[in-house]
């Protein structure tokens, strides 16, 4: 209860509710999270289960367009193996937002510890880590994600590819954009460190890791509160673009990106609601995400005050 | 330990600053004592090498500056053979500092609860409870009206003489015996200057700590300290009790500052000034520092560094100053 009021009562939430884009954003995004974590619930079918789905429904149009072979079990119609849409749909976002949210956790735990270290230590350490950090920069995390999917592909076959896909996606994007947050977190840290307070944590005596991790960290939290906002959406799509080309989720467990592929092959032939509906659900995912780290952004930085 | 050896001993400190293409020295040979429950000043201009000596004592003067020789002799150990590990044992626990701003020097994330009982927390074992205890009894000591209320708040939502409060406050909880405070009241309005002076003054007697006071405030220093060293480039111009430095100061810098301060001078009449500006790091000349600006200056004085010497009863360090017959043994 004490926590409820806190927050209701800090600036943050009355700065929210005097925004219509955050309250819109995060309405929207609030709406998609539970849909796609409330699937089980919510969704009409199953889509993992291989028993309610028949190869013959494969391809309906969705319902109200009105077509002959429309089944109105089907509100969005059926994907390629027979699963109703909206199901799938709702079954692949959570995928989406878990790989999203799972590979910035990974990054931003890898990169605070990394920028932490280097912007405190300074020195021969920090130009040793920042190198590190240029050198994974300079591979772009597609040519990363694709060398590893592909070569763990290669060596394990498809079937185990499959059962490790959800992991293994969330290790590589994760692996491949912890330099952002470490850039981040050392530029901070390097603002941070020659602030008295931190001397005077030195004479009080505390230990090094702790004058770090307890005295400097919190106090660059607010840019990390920010890119990650944006990596979240970056970690999202680019999960959908290594499932598009085929090296991301498998079909039997599709996220987004690979429901999007799966009906890029049927659009020629006029099944254009496979690819759309994940496609419009992407976008709209993306781009509440992204509305509202603008809004996160504007409002922890002072110097972009509105008129 | 039947002869009282004093609480910290400064022998020949230097400290000098690695540029890219030379040394530079912003302490050079520092030597002074101080004895257990005394308060010393120190006091000079800025630049003087002040806040450098201070952060010295506790070893931990940043890079590019590092300790380039001398001794410190504090209850008894030399602090120069001391590991990191003890070195931390003793900052914080038995030196205490305390800084010119205390906005800057309060975490603004951690709220001055957290903050004092990790200060106990990294030097004793003790729990929650006592901590949060001696942490209250501290921030009544130092006059904090419902210390219960302020410890879970943010240093923001205190005022400035209310930090600079909770920064002594902190610096009290292990007891230590000896505190340094950098300027403590500098950026404090003159109202609340007194109050904090008189604070840390009652505070050092109550408790039986020293104090070592740097400050460029001479009106300051004469009311608290018992004795005062003078500091001119990275030297100790002049070293006396505090009465022998107000009243019959001897080393040219000195007087001259005294002479400068608003009271002794008439209503209606431009303020007394020493010339010209202190040389930087840069252009120490080879003999006094002194030199440009010196009224008495004479022909040594380019050439030879003056040591600090006994004369008159007080420790200068200037070659014109003559010791009078008769005041010697004082």
């Amino acid at each position: 209860m004490r926590l409820f009021k806190k927050i209701t009562g800090s600036n943050l939430f009355y700065n929210f509710l005097r925004d219509p884009m955050a309250i819109g954003s995060a309405t929207v995004l609030l709406f998609l999270i539970v849909a796609s974590f409330g699937a089980p619930i919510f969704a009409p079918h199953n889509p993992y289960d291989q028993t309610t789905i028949d190869i013959m429904d494969a391809e309906l149009p969705p319902i109200w367009t009105g077509a002959a072979d429309a089944d109105s079990r089907f509100l969005l119609g059926t994907d390629p193996q027979g699963r109703d849409m909206l199901s799938t749909m709702l079954y692949g976002m959570r995928v989406s937002v878990l790989i999203g949210v799972g590979a910035v956790v990974l990054q931003s735990l890898i990169g605070i510890i990394i920028g932490l270290i280097a912007g405190y230590k300074g020195g021969r350490m920090e130009a040793l880590l920042m190198r590190l950090a240029d050198v994974q920069l300079s591979f772009s995390t597609y040519m990363v994600a694709i060398f590893i999917s592909a070569v763990f592909q290669g060596i394990f076959g498809m079937g185990v590819y499959s059962d490790y896909a959800l992991g293994l996606l969330i290790l590589v994007i994760g692996f491949a954009e912890w330099p952002q947050y470490a850039r981040t977190v050392r530029a901070s840290v390097m603002a941070e460190k020659n602030k008295e307070y931190v001397e005077a944590a030195r004479v009080i005596g505390l230990p090094q890791r702790r004058i770090m991790f307890r005295h400097i960290l919190p106090n660059t939290m607010t840019p990390v509160l920010v890119i990650s906002t944006v990596q979240v959406a970056n970690a999202i799509m680019s999960e959908a673009a290594l499932s598009f080309i085929g090296l991301g989720m498998p079909p039997s467990q599709p996220s987004l990106g690979s429901l999007i592929k799966s009906g890029f092959d049927y659009i020629a032939s006029g099944s254009w609601w496979i690819s759309l509906f994940p496609g419009i659900a992407l976008v709209v995912l993306i781009l509440s995400i992204n509305l509202l780290g603008d809004w996160l952004r504007d409002y922890l930085n002072p110097k972009l005050y509105k008129d | 330990m039947q002869k009282q050896e004093p609480l910290l001993s400064v022998r020949e400190l230097s400290v000098a600053f690695k540029m890219r293409d030379c040394v530079l020295t912003a302490v050079d040979g520092v030597s002074f004592d101080l004895d257990r429950s005394q308060r010393l000043g120190l006091v000079g201009e800025s630049g003087a090498g002040k806040s450098v000596t201070g952060f010295a004592l506790l070893n931990l003067v940043s890079r590019p500056g590092y300790i380039s020789g001398g001794h410190v002799f504090f209850e008894g150990r030399d602090l120069a053979t001391v590991s990191e590990e003890e070195m931390r044992n003793i900052r914080g626990n038995r030196i205490s500092m305390i800084f010119q701003d205390p906005m800057m020097t309060l975490n603004p994330v951690l709220t001055i609860g957290q903050q004092m009982i990790e200060t106990l927390k990294a030097h004793r074992h003790i729990s929650q409870h006592e901590a949060e205890k001696l942490a209250l009894s501290k921030l009544q000591k130092v006059a904090i009206p419902s210390p219960e209320k302020r410890l879970t708040q943010y240093p923001h939502e205190f005022s400035g003489g209310m930090r600079q409060r909770i920064v002594i406050a902190i610096a009290l909880l292990t007891s230590p015996s000896l505190i340094i405070a950098d300027e403590p009241t500098t950026a404090l309005d003159v109202t609340i200057q007194a109050d904090i002076m008189e604070l840390l003054l009652n505070l050092c007697e109550e408790e039986e700590m020293a104090l070592l006071l740097i400050t460029h405030d001479l009106a300051v220093v004469s009311q608290v300290a018992e004795r005062i060293a003078v500091m001119y480039a990275g030297r100790i111009a002049e070293l006396g009790s505090t009465e022998a430095i107000v009243n019959a100061p001897q080393h040219p810098y000195t007087q001259g500052l005294l002479k400068a301060l608003p009271q002794k001078v008439e209503r209606r009449k431009r303020l007394n000034q020493i010339p010209g500006s202190m040389p930087s790091l840069q252009e120490r000349p080879p003999g006094c520092a002194f030199y440009d600006r010196c009224e008495l200056r004479g022909e040594i004085c380019h050439r030879e560094i003056p040591r600090l010497e006994e004369k008159n009863g007080g420790l200068v360090a200037c070659h014109m100053v003559k010791t009078v017959a008769g005041k010697e043994k004082k």
